[in-house]
């Protein structure tokens, strides 16, 4: 067990080498010459030259690879063209706020999940099953971004009940964790967690389904165990699987809230990363997707840790 | 026809080897650690030598996870064996040789699942024409051949051509792999636990269906089986296998009246006898084999032997012939091996 | 040994012989009797054909502008469903928008599923090295969101249909290509294919004749899946901008545009979001059909 712990997070090293090498290369796929992208516009000489000593420019690339990565890994991720302030400091806070928005989404899209899914799964083939089952497809199929816009016009238009951008009282940038910051978060939170919702109910209805057609179900219900205690093992024998799909949820979660937070103008990795892009700050982009990326890479192997401790089964050797 | 692509020169007497066996091993590498390096190997096969002469079958008995399957997939090259050679008719086949691809069609092998054995998504004839055609026959000369082959396991072409396996009894399943395993016209068919699945009923209809074939086109069989009355009714020679070796091999009657080895005996009083006064004359076998990881050291039975003593822990008894045709791997029966049951030198 | 009457040979197993019907033929079979697939199928179809003939069926010039007609509401008399901001009829737009939305959901999709399908299965059946280099290569793309991926390629090539084409079928090359692998994987070690490699077939005769006959319905299943999601992240891209460039109409960008509106036009605003919502759900439900139809014991 510990073997695998540690294989598997030694497997991570390679992948987040690969991922820091595609961030690396986003600059280089970048039409024009590399160094224009990271340069601010109308640069003195003086600039151009320390900025293209600084990347290694006239270096050969696995050269300015190995530069590039030192200094992110010292934390310096170079300076956004914009407001030529460094790009962590830009990042880090962006990278906060989008956490608080997933977490929101999270617990709304994993609660719902899991009880339809169970209703579902403890319903199968019934009518109760089919409706369930057509509110899931419909949670994976909407397009979250449009979704949130219904919402802004029905609470926000319509209703006038809830505010439809930003973060706070004053648009600040700033979640406090008081009544008017959660009234902000709520629509965002909602827009956001109805695919996950809709995957989770899904998986969980087909485990659910599975674990109960399983033979030894029915030594369960033949033994005379109370339904309360079936239940336990139904869920111990789905959990390793749900667990494996909400992880990724969770991760992919945080790459999906780029078009909510345009939505909303929630001013978190979304609308940094929207801003750079028409802005054309290379490095705010490659910062933040590299941030992103490797949150998603450690996320997973947690995700995947937390299920082989879960699954007896794993030993994967 | 389907013994046209045979060499002209078949061994001359009934006795000549058709397949030589000599000193195979094979082990598969457990992975594990922190860099998914070999910790130890399992050795499914290890140092096995035999022949197959030409024209008689040849039961192979042996617990499960015996390293059986592993020889047969070894012997169809499907795997390629760590040392060791494997001769058909005096050619050794070897991998990357270029006379391989015409020898590897004179074995073939019927597998134990009928129906993992055949493609779902073909037909019946689809699946007999494959190898036919991947063997340079054209379609119309492979449909023929298919249907001849089906015809001769006693399907009605017209009949079962068209359809799918899963249209298909089990027993009727089975008749097709073996049709597919004579369509390329082999001299010998490997049938690994080739009836182990099918209803007793329909098992004796197979079994008497090969027997039939086996007149009809000259063939050779080594017949894999952890059936004994099945192997009993079947060989003319068996060889009794145990964690990846040959420890006794003879002929049928010799091996099932006489047997010589300890392990044969309590394999033989395991099973069910129908007259009571046969029933257990032998101590019958106790425990699980060990672990092929890490077989014991002299003689492998010797951790379940009833007559194991301190020097079969230390010298690992070779095959020695004790009779006609009759080898053993025992201390106990070669005399002068120290063993206080054998006969003295 | 007794001689036992052969009556397993007796008869066919079913009595009466019915037709044998490959795999296919059975999937189609369920499909046609499947009234959610048959419904979803002609939705997509009506709205595939609209695109198609657009020219023919929209009543306005999708990209003429009217300052003087910006933002009618749903329900005018000349304008059903309304204009847009710059005053363009929404319902031509809408019809007209569905060429690029389609074209945009399935192509990433049809492309991802042969460069990744083709990978997959030489990385399952080949194994060893081989698998290892292409599939460990594939792990570092899947350590990226999907939305992310799709939005940082289009970020940093640009703006720009083939880009947006690009930066989808990068995205979902990887998943398809684990689900090949894995497939393949299984198949490879069935009884029939070694029995197919007993026989000295050669490996691409193996593979076209045993093994892709076996993983193209998980494949294909899998891919179908892919459609709602290529459809969703497509419109999502223009939606930032980063799709197709105005004033072609497509749903997600002129969801974009409308955004502005949302206060004082609110029902036009969202209406492109309907169209989007309509393909993308058709797709799941066939998709779902697809897979129902599939698992088949055949």
């Amino acid at each position: 067990m510990l073997t695998y712990f540690l294989r598997r997070a030694l497997y991570t090293v390679p992948i987040a080498l690969g991922v820091s090498i595609v961030c690396f290369a986003l600059i280089h796929l970048a039409p024009g010459d590399p160094l224009s992208a990271v340069m601010p516009e109308g640069a003195s000489q003086e600039v151009v030259a320390e900025l293209r000593a600084a990347y290694g420019f006239d270096k050969s690339l696995p050269v300015q690879y190995l530069t590039w990565l030192r200094r992110v890994l010292t934390g310096d991720f170079g300076y956004s063209i914009m407001t030529r302030r460094p790009v962590l400091g830009e990042v880090a806070p962006a990278v906060v706020n989008s956490l608080i928005l997933a977490a929101a989404a999270i617990l709304i899209g994993f609660l719902t999940g899991l009880m339809l899914g169970l209703i579902a799964g403890y319903n199968n083939g019934t009518m109760l099953d089919r409706v369930v089952t057509s509110v899931a497809v419909t949670g994976v199929s909407v397009p979250h971004y449009w979704l949130g816009m219904v919402l802004i016009v029905i609470f926000a238009v319509n209703l006038g009940a809830l505010p439809a951008m930003g973060m706070g009282t004053s648009g600040s940038a700033d979640f406090a964790m008081d009544w008017e910051s959660l009234r902000h978060l709520i629509l965002p939170a909602i827009s956001l967690s109805v695919i996950p919702a809709g995957i989770i109910a899904r998986s969980v209805r087909g485990t659910v389904a599975e674990v109960r057609k399983q033979d030894f179900m029915q030594t369960l219900y033949a033994k005379g165990l109370p339904p309360r205690r079936i239940f336990v093992h139904v869920i111990k024998n789905a959990a390793p699987t749900v667990l494996a799909i909400m992880g990724l949820q969770l991760a992919q979660l945080l790459g999906g809230s780029i078009l909510v937070e345009t939505v909303f103008s929630w001013p978190g990795t979304g609308l940094l990363l929207n801003t750079a892009i028409f802005t054309r700050d290379l490095p705010i982009l490659q910062g933040t997707i590299l941030v992103l990326a490797m949150f998603f890479v450690f996320t997973n192997l947690i995700v995947d840790l937390i299920q082989s401790a879960f699954d007896p089964r794993i030993k994967r050797s | 026809m389907l013994a046209q692509s045979q060499p002209a020169a078949v061994g001359e007497s009934s006795s000549a080897a058709l397949l030589r066996v000599a000193d195979l091993r094979k082990s598969f590498p457990i992975k594990g650690g922190l860099f998914g390096r070999a910790q130890a190997h399992v050795k499914a096969v290890d140092g096995i030598s035999f022949d197959v002469r030409t024209g008689e079958t040849l039961g192979i008995v042996g617990e499960s996870g015996c390293g059986k399957s592993t020889l047969a997939r070894l012997l169809i090259q499907l795997i390629e064996p760590d040392t060791g050679t494997i001769a058909l008719d005096g050619s050794p086949m070897a991998a990357g040789s270029a006379a391989l691809r015409v020898l590897r069609r004179q074995i073939q092998m019927v597998f134990q699942d009928s129906y993992a054995s055949l493609n779902p998504r073909l037909t019946i004839e689809d699946s007999i024409t494959f190898g036919l055609k991947a063997n340079g026959t054209d379609r119309i000369e492979a449909k023929h051949r298919a249907h001849a082959v089906l015809d001769m396991v006693g399907l009605a072409p017209d009949m079962f051509a068209q359809r799918y396996p899963h249209e298909l009894s089990g027993g009727q399943r089975q008749r097709v792999n073996i049709a597919r395993a004579l369509a390329l016209g082999p001299r010998l068919l490997i049938l690994d636990e080739a009836v182990s699945a099918l209803d007793k009923s329909v098992e004796a209809q197979v079994l008497n269906q090969l027997q039939e074939l086996k007149q009809r086109l000259d063939l050779t069989y080594i017949f894999i089986s952890h059936d004994l009355n099945v192997v009993q009714y079947i060989s003319d020679r068996v060889l009794v296998m145990y964690l990846g070796k040959a420890i006794e091999v003879g002929p049928v009657q010799r091996i099932y009246n006489a047997p010589l080895h300890p392990y044969t005996r309590g394999l033989l009083s395991s099973r069910l006898s129908m007259d009571p006064r046969r029933r257990v004359s032998a101590a019958p076998l106790s425990g699980d084999p060990p672990n092929p990881i890490d077989p014991p050291s002299g003689c492998r039975f010797r951790t379940r032997c009833p007559i194991a003593e301190p020097l079969c822990a230390q010298r690992e008894p070779g095959l020695v012939a004790a009779g006609d045709s009759h080898i053993v791997a025992c201390h106990a029966q070669h005399s002068g091996s120290g063993h206080s049951l054998a006969a003295q030198a | 040994m007794p001689n036992l009457a052969l009556d397993d040979l007796r008869a066919p197993p079913t009595g009466l012989r019915p037709r044998s019907r490959s795999f296919w033929q059975t999937v189609g079979r369920r499909l046609a009797r499947d009234p959610v697939t048959l419904t979803c199928a002609a939705v997509l179809l009506l709205i595939l054909l609209a695109a198609i003939f657009a020219p023919l069926i929209a009543p306005h010039d999708p990209y003429r502008t009217s300052m003087a007609r910006r933002l009618l509401a749903v329900g005018d008399h000349r304008h059903w469903l309304g204009t847009d901001e710059l005053g363009r009829d929404l319902l031509s737009r809408l019809i007209y928008g569905g060429r690029m939305s389609l074209f945009m959901g399935f192509m990433p999709v049809v492309l991802a599923t042969i460069i990744g399908g083709t990978l997959g299965v030489i990385a399952g059946y080949a194994g060893g090295a081989l698998n290892m280099a292409i599939m460990r290569l594939f792990d570092i793309f899947y350590a990226f969101p999907s939305v992310l991926l799709a939005v940082a390629i289009s970020g940093v090539l640009g703006a720009g249909l083939v880009n947006s084409l690009v930066s989808l079928t990068l995205v979902f090359i990887p998943p398809v290509a684990r689900v090949a692998e894995s497939v393949t994987t299984q198949i490879r070690n069935q009884d029939y294919v070694e029995a197919a490699r007993a026989t000295g077939a050669a490996s691409w005769r193996i593979v076209t004749g045993h093994v892709l006959s076996n993983v193209t319905g998980p494949i294909l299943i899998y891919a179908s899946s892919l459609i709602s999601v290529s459809i969703v992240i497509a419109s999502g891209l223009s939606f930032l901008g980063l799709g197709v460039v105005p004033p072609e109409p497509e749903w997600g960008l002129m969801l974009n545009t409308l955004r502005q509106a949302i206060y004082i036009a609110p029902l036009n605003a969202i209406l492109p979001g309907v169209m989007i919502f309509i393909t993308s759900m058709c797709s799941n439900l066939i998709s779902d059909g697809l897979r129902g139809a599939m698992d088949v014991k055949v």
